[in-house]
């Protein structure tokens, strides 16, 4: 009798619509976890290497240094035993292996032999690399100088690396100026186009078209933004690469994205707020200032500050625009006339990444400086969200409907 | 049924609002044809009809609202609220409306505290002066028979209130700026039995001050609150009339058709 009874009229029965439900709801979730495994493995790579330039073992656990110093030249010296013993025994791998290679198929001794050989000297090299890092002086551009004289040349082998040293200070304050004066721009401009598109246009094909244009924009390549921006401000207007001319630059291309999003916001705002305005006898414009903008701000602001953050971690537009790959000064150092503080290049976080990655030969001094300024970048990007969210946050305790 | 005249003109009592061969329509959909009629002041004058039949589209020409909808225009005739033709090109529709209020049928107040709604007629207008400002919210509150049941929480907000408060609170917002005429599209048509009372009452207190034009999908309504009564019918003014006779002697089929629920 209990099939029966299992048999009832809502009993769960196998079925093809069911199992093709199972799948496709465990598609959904394996492909949001896949997602979260990159992002997390993105964000603990370099959370974990870059810690290890911008984090350091005693008080004040922060490397100060790091995010204040300028970028200078890394001068090293090894202990000379050590690295020619190290490269000897780099040496003796190298042939050891092309004898491996050259051995015949049948010969499997000799192989497995040599294979022992090779895997002892890699041992002995991790060993000796151990000695070398504790043995190693390292000095920036300034201590070298300081020197009162130099490590003996006999016992230390001398060698440097461009950009290993000191710190990334110019470029986060050059990257900071360029966020503050592109969300500035793009803000104040995109906000007046979203009110006239949302409040002023009359509704009909022209705006659908300029609106579709607006949107396309956004799919343009931050490479051609970056030629605009030079061909337009850098050169037409003669500004040179200069942080104004990246200002506009990152602002022309975070438009899209902050009309877009604004007059999103304004146009969600009920029509009863400005009728009810209008009827009072306020003008249009009163009625935008009090009653659609305030409650629009909160999306207006977290959309246009996630835009702007989202452009400044572009490299292109500010590569031939703002970006110098290395200025010794502050922006606030060494100016003749107040307005030069514009018309100046900074050195900036995505473009430093971009150099130190790419530009100069690679070695395990710069990968330091790498990760470093990676996770120093990530940092203050997520700083500019949080600041959006607690923005919106407080706003939208005011006004709430 | 003859649409080119229908009873228009109103015996006793002064007109302030006159409305002569008015034609209205939405891009080439024609939605109100040839109306002409005279709405007397501190009455209550009731537009009752079928949902579509251009009610609520007549009401709102009388404060231009119609302007916010770029395919409204009108096609001839003109409406003159205290003489003056409102269409006219040197009329401010700002102006006018600081003289037509309007209550809406979903109540909008600002999402802002009680005290702010009612003042904000008047800060856009530029005044500051804190003791008028009390002193208009008090007297606004009080009219709107509100003040007893708000003035502990006047700096709350305004969408804490219960759903008949605040259409009251949209109806005292709008007597802020003392305008002459008042204008409410079915502003009861959201609300419970109980605060539809007390808005029907809040009418017929506001007639001795106020000229009222109502639009109401309710029959009874409009023969509770209303001293004359028009019924619309596809963009045409059926009839008009004393309330009593609109609902006891229709002279019109249609009207009496409407009246007694055989359509609409």
């Amino acid at each position: 009798m209990s099939t029966t009874n299992e048999q009832h009229t809502f009993a769960k029965r196998p079925s093809s619509k069911a199992a093709i439900e199972a799948t496709i709801s465990g598609a959904f979730r394996i492909a949001t976890y896949i997602v979260i495994l990159c992002a997390g493995y993105i964000f603990l790579n370099i959370a974990y290497n870059g810690s290890k330039a911008v984090i350091i073992p005693k008080a004040p656990f922060i490397n100060i240094e790091f995010l204040t110093a300028k970028p200078q030249t890394l001068h090293v010296f090894e202990p000379k035993e050590i690295d020619t013993e190290l490269k000897s025994a780099k040496a003796q791998i190298v042939s050891l292996q092309t004898k491996q290679r050259n051995l015949g198929s049948n010969e499997t001794t000799a192989a497995d032999d040599l294979e022992q050989q090779v895997t002892a000297l890699q041992q002995k090299i991790k060993a000796l690399d151990l000695q070398r890092k504790d043995g190693r002086l390292m000095y920036g551009d300034d201590a070298y100088r300081a020197l009162d004289q130099e490590p003996s040349s006999e016992l230390y082998a001398y060698s440097n690396y461009a950009y290993s040293g000191g710190g990334i200070g110019p470029a986060i304050v050059g990257t900071c100026l360029l966020v503050l004066g592109s969300i500035a721009i793009a803000l104040s401009l995109g906000i007046l186009c979203a009110i006239f598109l949302s409040e002023y246009s009359t509704p009909g094909p022209t705006l659908q078209l300029i609106r579709l244009s607006i949107l396309n924009l956004s799919g343009v390549p931050s490479i051609v933004f970056g030629l605009f921006g030079f061909g337009m401000f850098v050169l037409y207007f003669d500004w040179g690469v200069s942080m104004i001319a990246g200002w506009f630059t990152l602002a022309i291309m975070a438009l899209p994205v902050i009309i877009a999003a604004s007059e999103e916001s304004m146009r969600a705002i009920p029509k009863g707020f400005r009728e009810g305005s209008l009827a009072l006898g306020a003008s249009k414009w009163t009625t935008i200032r009090t009653n659609v903008l305030p409650y629009a701000l909160p999306g207006i602001l977290t959309s246009s500050i996630m835009g702007v953050a989202r452009v400044a971690g572009e490299t292109a537009p500010i590569m031939f625009t703002a970006a110098y790959a290395l200025r010794d000064q502050l922006p606030w150092q060494g100016l003749e006339q107040k307005t030069d503080f514009f018309f100046q290049g900074v050195m900036a976080l995505p473009y430093h990444i971009y150099v130190v990655s790419s530009k100069i030969p690679q070695n395990e001094y710069t990968r330091n400086m790498q990760y470093g300024a990676a996770f120093v970048f990530l940092i203050i990007v997520g700083f500019f969200a949080l600041s959006s969210i607690v923005l919106r946050i407080k706003i939208r305790k005011k006004y709430k409907w | 049924m003859s649409t080119s005249n229908p009873s228009q003109t109103t015996s006793g009592g002064t007109p302030i609002i006159k409305i002569r061969n008015f034609d209205f329509a939405y891009g080439d959909a024609q939605a109100l044809f040839d109306i002409n009629m005279d709405i007397n002041a501190k009455e209550v004058t009731a537009f009752i009809g079928p949902s579509g039949c251009g009610k609520s589209t007549f009401l709102r020409c009388f404060n231009r609202m119609n302007d916010l909808i770029d395919i409204a225009r009108i096609k001839a005739g003109e409406i003159k609220i205290s003489d003056i033709n409102i269409y006219d090109k040197n009329v401010d529709a700002i102006e006018l409306r600081k003289h037509v209020g309007m209550v809406f049928q979903k109540s909008n107040p600002f999402p802002k505290s009680i005290y702010d709604n009612i003042a904000y007629g008047l800060r856009i207008q530029g005044v500051k002066k804190k003791s008028e400002l009390d002193e208009v919210v008090e007297r606004c509150l009080r009219d709107a028979a509100l003040w007893d049941e708000v003035k502990d929480r006047l700096s709350e907000s305004a969408l804490g209130m219960s759903g008949g408060q605040q259409q009251r609170l949209c109806i005292a917002r709008a007597l802020a700026v003392r305008p002459e005429i008042l204008l409410m599209d079915e502003p009861c048509s959201a609300l419970d039995p109980i605060a539809t009372a007390k808005v029907e009452e809040l009418i017929h207190e506001l007639k001795k001050d106020y000229t009222i034009v109502i639009v109401t999908h309710s029959m009874q309504q409009a023969a509770r609150v209303s001293d004359r009564t028009a019924f619309f019918y596809l963009g045409k003014l059926i009839e008009y009339g004393q309330t009593d006779q609109i609902f006891m002697n229709p002279r019109d089929p249609q009207t009496e058709a409407y009246i007694s629920g055989r359509f609409g």
